[in-house]
């Protein structure tokens, strides 16, 4: 094993983090300022990735493709806010769920009805398109370093947004007392579907970035879903800095975990053992990385909630 | 067309005797039409229809119900099939682990099963029954092919790589039955992952002369485009089905030039697949997929033992089945002992035909091969 190959997948893990902190982000935001378990989070990230891929068809232009994946599914999740989510607040997490259930289940199905079965084309404008040689010789896909930066600068914007801006302040006080913000003249059902449509608009905007090195089709959110859940877990709910830690940390653990284990078990194992040895054990990665954080820290890494 | 006349004429002997075709033959088919395999299904399914509506069949009834890749719903499916619809045959369902749930309890009633894709080597061994027929392939035989062609190509040094799962392991067992060279590398994926940087990676720094992979449906289309953007350009070879029409076009350019192993293409030169890629694309507006050539010969084949006998006389009807005698796309076809197909497998590479992404057929990898399982079977 060369140190390229080491350092190329340290790159990796590295950019699915930060595609998965773009998912998670969204849903850490809504659970933590409106103590909401959306389960249609990665139907939203869908709606993204079909709008996107609609638009790329039609106009040729990725950068549009990016916009109409944004507003889709800022609007998508401002619907539902409205229709759906907003009469949920005051239900325990089980009515939660078994309502965003059901939305998971309309939105699979209408995105069939709307684009058909078979997965969309979707793919990386020709100016990002192949690899660029880093220093030390690595040759690495331009996309993929473009998602790096791209992650980067929205979780400072989010950091910014949070901590110095007006909506930030609000979006912090509705987190901590909603009835004493209400009170104070704020209008909290807005806030909310600003906040929904925000976090919508995240992973509409993840979905298309992560649909045009994958597959646009039909059920792709579900299992970016689990995958949010163990971030922000690991994270700490609520916690957008959290949510960026938690996402690296899986992402770096899943990938090294592939890459590395079987190799580890290859030293004192024959090749075909440990090749499905260590593949079994690099897909319970992550998870034995959050029960091991839930030990130390019971609230997450950077949770504030007992 | 062969069939349709027997079909009628057999019909209309029916009709002058008065007797035998006093009830309908029902068909039960369980396949996948939501979530993120429907795309299978619903060639599987479409297929079948064309044959059935081409054969304008008054005595075949065909129930169609969506198992949503969940193999309780497809239990559950099965049982209400069996016990409220009478149904005298099953079919459709796409995925391995679903047919194994199904299957064995339907036989072992007494109900004929004639899968239109899954072929678990289970089903095909010791597992095997008199009442299961299989009219596309035993898992194991495109991963077969690719290893036979890989050799054809003087492959040495194949990096070989499948989701960790049964019909994963199969897959890489398939291509080492075959393959003669040595292995630059062996990597088993989770089960729908999406991102393969760490994989491509491995692969780049391995020297491999191939790549052999078997990623279906999304999880193909992902590796594909991301392998393009990595700039590595070691040869690909995979089994047809991350290469089928339905996907293509979702893969786009990244797909070009890839060799990989089929049972059938809509170019190959036979009456009967000319007949159904121009009834298909006329039915449909669009080109037919492998699963749907599945499909559309299983349906020909339950038509072909419906003219020859009474599905209710189980022993005639089975008799029936096994003669095969119904023109297949893929051309020449027939079963062996454990009712698989012994059939040629074909190489084929993605091309463009226009705007369209598409296959040709460019040598045949395996001739009128069977599957490895055939020798355990003892019905």
């Amino acid at each position: 094993m060369s140190l390229t190959l080491l350092v190329e997948q340290i790159l990796n893990g590295m950019q699915f983090g930060v595609t998965l902190f773009l998912t998670a982000s969204g849903l850490t935001l809504v659970f933590g300022v409106m103590g909401l378990i959306n389960l249609a989070h990665g139907s939203l990230f869908m709606v993204g990735a079909f709008a996107a891929a609609a638009t790329a068809a039609a106009t040729g232009s990725f950068l549009l493709a990016l916009a109409a994946s944004i507003a889709a599914a800022a609007a998508a999740g401002a619907i539902i806010e409205v229709g759906v989510i907003r009469r949920l607040y005051a239900r325990d997490h089980l009515d939660q769920v078994l309502a965003t259930f059901a939305l998971i289940l309309i939105f699979s199905e209408g995105t069939r009805w709307l684009f058909g079965s078979f997965p969309l084309y979707l793919s990386i404008p020709d100016a990002l398109a192949g690899p660029v040689t880093l220093p030390g010789g690595i040759r690495y896909p331009l996309y993929r370093l473009m998602t790096i930066g791209v992650g980067l600068v929205i979780a400072l914007g989010l950091y910014l947004l949070i901590t110095r801006t007006r909506l930030g302040i609000r979006i912090r006080a509705g987190e901590a007392d909603r009835e004493i913000v209400a009170a104070l003249g704020v209008d909290i059902s807005r806030l909310y579907t600003v906040v929904f449509a925000l976090g919508a608009a995240l992973a509409g905007l993840a979905g298309a970035l992560v649909g045009a090195i994958q597959s646009v089709q039909v059920g792709m959110g579900e299992p970016v879903l689990i995958l949010a859940f163990v971030v922000i877990v690991i994270g700490g709910i609520g916690s957008i800095r959290g949510s960026l830690v938690g996402a690296i940390l899986v992402g770096l653990t899943d990938t090294l975990g592939r890459f590395l284990l079987p190799g580890f078990f290859r030293l004192f194992m024959d090749n075909s053992a440990a090749t499905s040895v260590g593949s079994a054990l690099a897909s319970m990665l992550i998870y034995v990385l959050m029960a091991t954080i839930l030990i130390w820290r019971p609230t997450g890494l950077y949770g504030a909630r007992a | 067309m062969k069939t349709r006349n027997l079909l009628l004429a057999a019909c209309a002997a029916a009709l002058i005797a008065g007797s035998a075709a006093a009830e309908a033959v029902k068909v039960g088919m369980i396949t996948t039409l939501s979530g993120g395999g429907a795309s299978l299904g619903v060639a599987i399914r479409d297929g079948f229809m064309l044959a059935v509506k081409q054969a304008g069949a008054k005595d075949l009834e065909v129930i169609v119900e969506d198992d949503q890749r969940k193999p309780d719903i497809a239990v559950q499916l099965a049982d209400r099939m069996i016990q409220s619809d009478k149904v005298d045959i099953l079919t459709g369902i796409v995925w391995s682990n679903l047919a194994m749930a199904v299957v064995p309890a339907a036989t072992a009633q007494g109900k004929f099963y004639i899968s239109p894709n899954a072929g678990p080597s289970a089903l095909a061994g010791k597992g095997c029954h008199k009442n299961y027929f299989n009219a596309a392939w035993q898992n194991d035989n495109l991963h077969e092919a690719a290893g036979a062609y890989a050799n054809q190509a003087g492959y040495k040094k194949s990096f070989i790589m499948a989701p960790n799962y049964p019909a994963g392991v199969d897959a890489l067992n398939g291509y080492k039955r075959f393959y003669k060279g040595e292995l630059a590398g062996e990597v088993f994926t989770k089960l729908g992952q999406k991102d393969y940087a760490s994989e491509i990676a491995q692969i780049r720094a391995s020297g491999a002369d191939s790549v052999f992979f078997f990623l279906p449906g999304g999880m193909g289309i992902a590796f594909l485009k991301q392998y393009a953007q990595s700039g590595v350009d070691i040869p690909l070879i995979g089994p047809a089905f991350s290469f089928d029409q339905d996907i293509l076009q979702a893969v786009g350019d990244a797909a070009l030039g890839v060799r990989n192993t089929s049972q059938w293409n809509k170019d190959l030169d036979n009456p009967a697949n000319k007949a159904f890629v121009e009834a298909f694309v006329a039915e449909y507006g669009r080109l037919p997929s492998l699963y749907a050539s599945q499909g559309y010969d299983t349906a020909n084949l339950i038509l072909s033992a419906m003219a020859k006998a009474d599905v209710k006389d189980a022993d005639a009807f089975r008799a029936a089945l096994e003669a095969a005698d119904f023109d297949s796309v893929r051309g020449a076809f027939k079963f062996g002992p454990n009712h698989h197909p012994i059939q040629n497998i074909y190489v084929r590479e993605v091309i463009k035909e226009g705007d369209v992404y598409t296959n040709k057929t460019i040598g045949v990898a395996l001739e009128n091969h069977a599957d490895a399982y055939a020798k355990d079977c003892k019905m």
